[in-house]
C-alpha cells in the first residue's frame, strides 16, 4: 500500500517531564516525520487528532510514542488496515528513570532518559517503514470435514459434538463395532448426586446414538496409514486395521541419515513406502483431527511378590471386570492399589485416581454376587477426588467392604486360596488376608506410548513431540491450555491423554471437538490459533536465494515446514503458530512475516545512535519475549522501580525469533552488548513456543565463539531466564550484565 | 473489546472472568461467536489471578494470565464488563433476556492508570486481594496485572478531603465521583456460568481456631504471603509480628471430606500444600514441616512432585486429622492429632499453621434466585435443554487443567445451543 504516516508524541502520564519532548521530535524528524505532541493521546481528543490525520490527510501508518504496546491497544486501534507502531516511553523510560544521586545528577537522569526516548521514537518510525499489515494466507480450498480417530466414549462424544455443531465427522474404529473399553463395563462409575451408587452402562446409547447420527459416517475394522496436509487440508490414507500399506507413515530421516542411506552406509527405514511429500490421490479430505485411540490396560508382571502370572487368583482389575461382566464374580477378593511394598507408596504407573474408583466399584461386585462376600481394598492412598469422595464413603458404609491402608509385602499361595500380608495397617498391626482373588490395580497405557499412532506424514515425524515428558501420553505441557501440543490441528483426549474416568472423558472429548473446529475456522480465515490467536500474518519465504540448510524445518516446534520435491521447504501455514522460531534460525535471512521481519527489526538495531566516544554511554541490545520478559519489564517500571538507561529494548514474539543476523548488526553499529530475556526451559518449560528461549540460548553460545574469532569478548552477548512475575528481579539480571560490559569497556568496533 | 454495541442474534453470555471464564469466552469468540463476559470483581483472573504459581510446573499463573488478556485485546467478538452480576434471567435455550447490574467504578475509562490519584489519595482500605494482610489506597490498582488496567475507588473508604484530593490530582477526569450503579439487559442464546469458588470460611471448623492466632492462616494467604507481589513482597513471614517462622505445620482437609462442612473432596489441596512446601523450601531450606493427611491425593503425573518432597527429611508426614489448635503467647500454636497408623497422640508446636480449606462453589447462595439448578453442595448442574452450561469450579472441584477443559466444553455446549 503506499504509506502515509503519521506520528504522535504524547507527554501525560509524566512523560512530557521525564524527558525532553523536543529533542523526541527531532528524532522522528530524522525519518521525515512531524511528530504532533498531546498531553494525553488516549484520550477522546488526542483519539480525535489522530482520526482527523486519517480521516483529512489519508494516514494510513501510524507511530504512537506514549505508553507500552501491551496497554492502550484499543485506543490506539484505527482498524485492520492501518498499521500501527508503538514506542514505550511511559513504561520503557519516563516511568523507569534512573535515581538522582551526586554522580547522576537530575540533569543527566533526564539527558540519558532523553537518548532513550529517541532512540525508541526512531525505532516506531523505523518499525512503521518496514512493516506492513497483514494479508491473512488463504487455503485455495478448505474441508470442513473432522476425522476422530477412535469409536470409544472419547471419540463417540466428540463426534456427536462436532455433529451437534454443524461439522461433518467420520469416525474410525479399529474394531468391528463402536464402544471401546466401555463395552467390557459390568457398572460405570455414579455420574449424579448422591454419588453413591453404580450406574448401568450407557456406552451401548451412544452407540445407538452415533449411528443413527446422520452427519457423522463410520468406519470400522479401519485405521490410519497417514495423515498428510495440514488444518483445513488434510489428506488421510486409511486402511483395514492390521494390515500394511505403502502409504504407512515413515519414520523421520534427519539430513545426516539421509545423508548415510544415499550412500548405502544405512538401511532406509522406509524401505517400501511412499516418501512422506508424496500426494496420496485416493486421500480422504479433512479439516481436523481428534485423537481419541485410548488406551491399553498395563503389564504388572514385573512385582514378582505380587505373583501375577505365577499365581492363580492373581488377576487385573480389567480381567476382573471382563470376569465380573460375563458371570459371577469370588466371595473373598483382596484389591491391591499399590505395588511398592515397602520400597514406596505410589500407586501402580498410568493409574492416575481413575484405579482407586474401579476397585471401589469392583468391591461392589463381590458384594453383589456374594451373600456373604467381602471385599478388602488395601491402598497407599485413596483417590477419589471431587464427589468421588462420596462414592468412597458409600463404599464405606458397605458392611462387607473393608479398606484399609497397607503395604502388601507378598502375596502366596495357602490352600486352595491365596494369603496376602500386610504391613503398617490402620489396625495398628501386621494382617494376613485369605482370600479367592487377588485383584492387581493395573494402569492405562495410552495407545501414543510405544506407537506412533496419529501417523503424520510429516519431516519432522509420525508422532507427537516430547511425549517422555508426560509418560507416553498424548498431554500438553501447559497448564492454563490443556489442549495445546506440539501439532496445529490434531487434538487428544480421553484415555490417550491421561488416565481419566468416564465423566472426565466427556468434557474433554467435547472440549477437543471444539478446537479442531476452531482450528478449521482459523485457517479458513487465515489467522493463526492460539496462542497467538487471530494474527494474520505468516512466515514467507524467499526461495530463490534459500540453500537448502534446512535448519527451519528441523527448528519448527510445531512441524510446519516440510520439504518439496525439490528439497526446498515448503510451508505449510495453517499448522504455524507464527512464532518466527524459522526467521530466527535461517542462515540466509529469506524468511520474515509482514509485519515482523529480518530487514525490520536489523534496520530498528541500525537506528539506535551509538555515541562514539563516550564512554558513559555504552549501548546495550535487549531482545525480550513478549509474553514474559516485556511484561515483567513494564510491570517492573509500573512499580516504578529504576531501570539502567543504557539498554534499548525490542519486543520480540518468542526468543527463537532472535535472528543473529541482528546481534551482528547491532555489534558492528558499535552497541557494546546483546542480551536475550526470555523464558525458563528445560523439562518445566515455559515457553508458550516450546523450544525459543532454549534455541536462542544455543544459537548465542554459537555466535559467541564467532565473536571470540573477531577478537570480540563472548561475554558481549547472554541469554537469562525470567518469568513473568520476576519483575522484582528483572532489574538486577540487567544490571549485571551491564556491568559486566562496563567492566569489559566498549566495544573496540565503535565508530568504524 | 468493550465495545457497547449492541451483540447479534445468537452471542453467548459468560458468567464469571476466572481462568474458567476466560477460557469459554476465548474459546467460543476464536471460533466466531459473539460473547459478553461479566465479572464481578474490578478485574479479570479471579482466584489464579490471587495464586503465586501452578503445581506442578511451579511457573506464574500470570503468564497464562497475560496471553488471555492479550487474546481478549485482539478480537472485537469479546464485550468485557467487570463490577457486573447477574441480576435475573428470563426466558429459555437459545434465546435468554439476561438484566446485568454494573457496580459504579468511580474511574471512568479515561484512567491511564497513571497513578497520580493514589499517591495524593490520603486515605487506606483493607485490601481484600491480599486477604485483609495489608492495606491499600483508597484508590487502587486492584493488583499490578489487572486488566483492564484501570483504578477502582473505594468510595466508603475514602474521606471527603480524600475524595477531593484523588479529584484534584487527577489529570485525565477519569474520577466521576457520581458514577451510578448501571442496569442493562443482554440477549443471549446460552449462559455459561463460571462462577468458580470461594475458600471454605475457616471459622467454620471450630476446633481449628482459626480467629485464636495469627500464627493460623489459610492456603490461600499463603499463596499472597509467598508472591512478590504480596503483602510482604513474597517473604513468607508471620502475619501480624513479621516472624520468620522455623516451623510450619500443614492441615489438609480443612472442611472437605467432612460431612459437616464440605462432604467432597476439594481435588486440589493436596498439591497446593505440596507446592507451598516449595515456597517455604526456597526460603527456608531446613524449616521443620509437619503434614497432617488423610491421603495424599497426587495421582498420575502428580507422584513426582510428591516423591521429591518425601526424600526431604525435614518434613514429617503424619495420617490423621487434626482434632485441636491450642494458641500459645509466644506467638506459636500447638496442633494436637493421632496418628492412625500407629495410633501415637501427637502434639506439634510450630510457628505456622496453614489450614488447607477447601472449595466452596461461589454461586451457592445465589443460585436459587437465578433459578438455577444446583446440587446439594452448591454446585451448578448441567440443564438438560442445553442453554444454561456450568463451566469449571461452579460445576466441581477441581484443578486449573480440567477448569480450562471443562471450559471448553462449556463454550462448545453454549455453541450447540446458538444453533438450535
Amino acid at each position: 500500500m503506499g504509506k502515509k504516516y503519521g506520528a504522535y508524541i504524547c507527554t501525560g502520564c509524566g512523560i512530557g517531564d521525564a524527558l525532553d519532548i523536543a529533542a523526541l521530535t527531532k528524532a522522528a524528524k530524522e525519518n521525515g516525520m512531524e511528530a504532533k505532541i498531546h498531553e494525553a493521546l488516549c484520550s477522546a481528543a488526542g483519539r480525535e487528532l489522530i482520526e482527523n490525520d486519517i480521516a483529512n490527510d489519508g494516514v494510513n501508518t501510524l507511530v504512537v510514542c506514549a505508553c507500552s504496546p501491551r496497554v492502550m491497544k484499543d485506543e490506539f486501534n484505527f482498524g485492520d488496515d492501518k498499521y500501527v507502531t508503538r514506542a514505550n516511553l511511559r513504561e520503557g523510560v519516563a516511568w523507569c528513570v534512573e535515581e538522582v544521586t551526586e554522580k547522576h545528577t537530575a540533569e543527566k537522569v533526564k539527558e540519558f532518559a532523553t537518548e532513550k526516548g529517541q532512540d525508541y521514537v526512531r525505532m516506531a518510525c523505523v518499525q512503521a517503514k518496514k512493516g506492513d499489515v497483514p494479508d491473512p494466507y488463504k487455503l485455495e480450498t478448505l474441508n470442513r470435514k473432522i476425522l476422530v480417530m477412535g469409536g470409544g466414549i472419547a471419540g463417540m462424544t466428540a463426534a456427536m459434538d462436532a455433529a451437534k455443531a454443524g461439522y461433518a465427522v467420520t469416525i474410525i474404529e479399529t474394531q468391528d463395532k463402536l464402544g471401546g473399553k466401555a463395552l467390557g463395563w459390568r457398572k460405570q462409575f455414579p455420574t449424579a448426586a448422591p454419588w453413591t451408587e453404580l450406574e448401568e452402562p450407557t456406552v451401548s446409547a451412544m452407540v445407538a446414538a452415533v449411528q443413527a447420527e446422520a452427519a457423522i459416517t463410520l468406519k470400522t475394522s479401519t485405521e490410519v496409514a497417514r495423515i498428510a496436509g495440514a488444518p483445513g487440508a488434510y489428506k488421510v490414507t486409511l486402511k483395514a486395521a492390521g494390515t500394511k500399506s505403502e502409504w504407512d507413515a515413515p519414520k523421520k530421516v534427519g539430513v545426516d541419515e539421509q545423508d548415510k542411506i544415499s550412500k548405502g552406509e544405512m538401511e532406509d527405514p522406509n524401505a517400501g513406502l511412499q516418501p512422506y511429500m508424496k500426494d496420496d490421490a485416493a486421500a480422504e479430505d479433512f479439516g481436523a483431527v481428534v485423537l481419541a485411540t485410548g488406551w491399553n490396560p498395563a503389564d504388572v508382571s514385573e512385582y514378582a511378590h505380587l505373583g501375577y502370572g505365577k499365581l492363580k487368583g492373581v488377576v487385573t482389575n480389567a480381567e476382573f471386570e471382563k470376569l465380573a461382566k460375563t458371570g459371577k464374580v469370588p466371595a473373598n477378593v483382596a484389591f491391591v492399589q499399590s505395588p511398592g511394598g515397602a520400597e514406596h507408596d505410589q500407586d501402580f504407573p498410568y493409574c492416575n485416581s481413575v484405579t482407586s474408583m474401579v476397585a471401589l466399584k469392583q468391591a461392589r461386585y463381590v458384594r453383589e454376587d456374594n451373600a456373604e462376600g467381602k471385599a478388602y481394598v488395601l491402598y497407599q492412598h485413596m483417590r477419589t477426588p471431587g464427589n468421588m469422595e462420596m462414592f468412597y464413603k458409600g463404599a464405606q458404609n458397605n458392611d462387607g467392604i473393608f479398606m484399609t491402608k497397607a503395604i502388601v509385602t507378598q502375596v502366596e499361595e495357602s490352600g486352595n486360596g491365596l494369603a496376602v500380608h500386610l504391613k503398617d495397617t490402620l489396625l495398628n498391626e501386621d494382617v494376613t488376608l485369605n482370600v479367592d482373588m487377588v485383584v492387581l490395580a493395573a494402569g492405562m497405557v495410552p495407545t501414543t506410548s510405544d506407537k506412533p499412532t496419529i501417523n503424520l506424514a510429516y519431516r519432522q515425524g509420525p508422532a507427537f513431540l516430547d511425549l517422555e515428558l508426560f509418560d507416553g501420553y498424548a498431554d500438553s505441557h501447559f497448564i492454563c491450555f490443556p489442549y495445546e501440543t506440539r501439532r496445529t490441528g490434531v487434538y487428544a483426549c480421553g484415555g490417550v491423554r491421561k488416565a481419566m474416568n468416564m465423566e472426565e472423558t466427556i468434557d474433554d472429548a467435547c472440549g477437543a471437538a471444539l478446537k479442531a473446529i476452531q482450528s478449521i475456522e482459523s485457517a479458513d480465515r487465515g489467522v493463526a490459533v492460539h496462542p497467538r490467536s487471530g494474527d494474520g500474518t505468516y512466515p514467507e519465504f524467499f526461495f530463490q536465494r534459500c540453500t537448502q540448510c534446512k535448519r527451519c524445518t528441523e527448528e519448527c516446534p510445531f512441524g510446519a515446514l516440510d520439504d518439496d520435491e525439490k528439497g526446498t521447504p515448503k510451508p505449510n501455514p495453517t499448522r504455524c503458530r507464527r512464532c518466527g522460531t524459522c526467521m530466527g534460525a535461517c542462515p540466509e535471512r529469506i524468511i520474515g512475516f509482514k509485519n515482523y521481519n529480518i530487514d525490520q527489526v536489523g534496520s530498528m538495531v541500525k537506528c539506535i545512535e551509538v555515541p562514539d566516544d563516550d564512554e558513559d554511554k555504552l549501548r546495550i541490545i535487549v531482545f525480550a519475549c513478549e509474553n514474559d520478559a516485556y511484561p515483567a519489564l513494564d510491570m517492573a517500571a509500573m512499580r516504578k522501580l529504576p531501570q539502567n538507561a543504557l539498554i534499548r529494548v525490542v519486543s520480540v514474539r518468542c526468543l527463537g525469533s532472535v535472528n543473529m543476523a541482528w546481534i551482528k548488526d547491532a555489534l558492528s553499529a558499535g552497541m557494546d552488548g546483546a542480551l536475550l530475556l526470555g523464558c525458563k526451559f528445560g523439562d518445566d518449560y515455559q515457553c508458550h513456543f516450546v523450544k525459543g528461549s532454549e534455541l536462542a540460548d544455543k544459537r548465542m553460545a554459537n555466535i559467541g565463539e564467532t565473536l571470540g574469532s573477531l577478537g570480540l569478548e563472548p561475554e558481549r552477548c547472554a541469554v537469562r531466564q525470567i518469568a513473568i512475575n520476576e519483575y522484582n528481579k528483572v532489574d538486577e539480571i540487567i544490571n549485571e550484565f551491564v556491568e559486566a560490559i562496563i567492566a569489559l569497556g566498549p566495544n573496540p568496533f565503535k565508530g568504524f | 473489546m468493550t465495545d457497547e454495541r449492541s451483540a447479534p442474534a445468537g452471542a453467548v453470555l459468560v458468567v464469571g472472568g476466572g481462568i474458567s471464564g476466560l477460557t469459554a469466552a476465548l474459546e467460543a469468540a476464536e471460533v466466531g461467536k459473539d460473547v459478553f463476559l461479566i465479572e464481578k470483581n474490578s478485574y479479570l483472573g479471579g482466584r489464579v489471578a490471587q495464586l503465586n504459581q501452578y503445581f506442578p510446573k511451579l511457573c506464574p499463573p500470570s503468564c497464562g494470565l497475560e496471553i488471555n488478556f492479550q487474546r481478549i485485546k485482539s478480537n472485537r467478538l469479546v464485550r468485557v464488563y467487570t463490577m457486573t452480576e447477574v441480576k435475573s434471567v428470563t426466558g429459555g435455550p437459545g434465546n435468554y433476556q439476561v438484566t446485568l447490574e454494573s457496580k459504579p467504578r468511580f474511574i471512568n475509562n479515561n484512567c491511564t492508570a497513571c497513578g497520580a490519584c493514589a499517591d495524593a489519595c490520603p486515605d487506606e482500605r483493607d485490601n481484600d486481594f491480599n486477604f485483609g494482610m495489608d492495606k491499600s489506597k483508597a484508590v487502587y490498582k486492584p493488583h499490578d496485572m489487572a486488566f483492564p488496567m484501570k483504578y477502582v475507588l473505594d468510595k466508603n473508604a475514602c474521606s471527603a478531603a480524600g475524595l477531593q484530593a484523588i479529584k484534584d490530582a487527577c489529570k485525565y477526569d477519569a474520577v466521576d465521583l457520581d458514577m451510578a450503579a448501571k442496569e442493562f439487559t443482554v440477549d443471549v442464546s446460552a449462559i455459561v456460568w463460571a462462577t468458580g469458588w470461594n475458600p471454605y470460611d475457616p471459622t467454620k471448623m471450630t476446633n481449628l481456631k482459626y480467629d485464636s492466632s495469627n500464627a493460623i492462616i489459610t492456603n490461600m494467604m499463603m499463596e499472597r504471603l509467598a508472591a512478590p507481589n504480596g503483602p510482604t513482597g513474597g517473604k513468607i513471614l508471620r502475619p501480624g509480628d513479621n516472624k520468620e517462622p522455623a516451623s510450619f505445620a500443614f492441615v489438609q482437609c480443612a472442611g472437605s471430606r467432612d460431612e459437616n462442612h464440605l462432604e467432597y473432596c476439594s481435588y486440589i489441596c493436596c498439591m497446593a500444600s505440596m507446592k507451598h512446601i516449595n515456597y517455604i523450601r526456597e526460603q527456608y531450606p531446613t524449616a521443620k514441616i509437619t503434614v497432617f493427611y488423610i491421603d495424599l491425593r497426587t495421582p498420575g503425573k502428580y507422584e513426582k512432585f510428591r516423591e521429591k518432597l518425601m526424600a526431604d527429611a525435614n518434613i514429617t508426614w503424619v495420617k490423621g486429622k487434626v482434632a485441636d489448635i491450642v494458641a500459645a503467647a509466644d506467638g506459636s500454636v500447638t496442633l494436637i492429632a493421632e496418628n492412625a497408623v500407629t495410633g501415637a497422640k501427637i502434639k506439634e508446636t510450630v510457628d505456622l499453621a496453614i489450614l488447607a480449606t477447601g472449595m466452596e462453589p461461589a454461586a451457592k447462595a445465589q443460585a436459587a434466585a437465578l433459578g438455577l439448578s444446583v446440587d446439594s453442595n452448591g454446585f451448578i448442574l448441567a440443564d438438560a435443554n442445553g442453554g444454561m452450561v456450568s463451566a469449571g469450579c461452579a460445576k466441581k472441584a477441581a484443578d486449573v487443567v480440567t477448569c480450562a477443559q471443562s471450559a471448553t466444553a462449556a463454550a462448545m455446549k453454549a455453541i450447540q445451543a446458538s444453533r438450535r
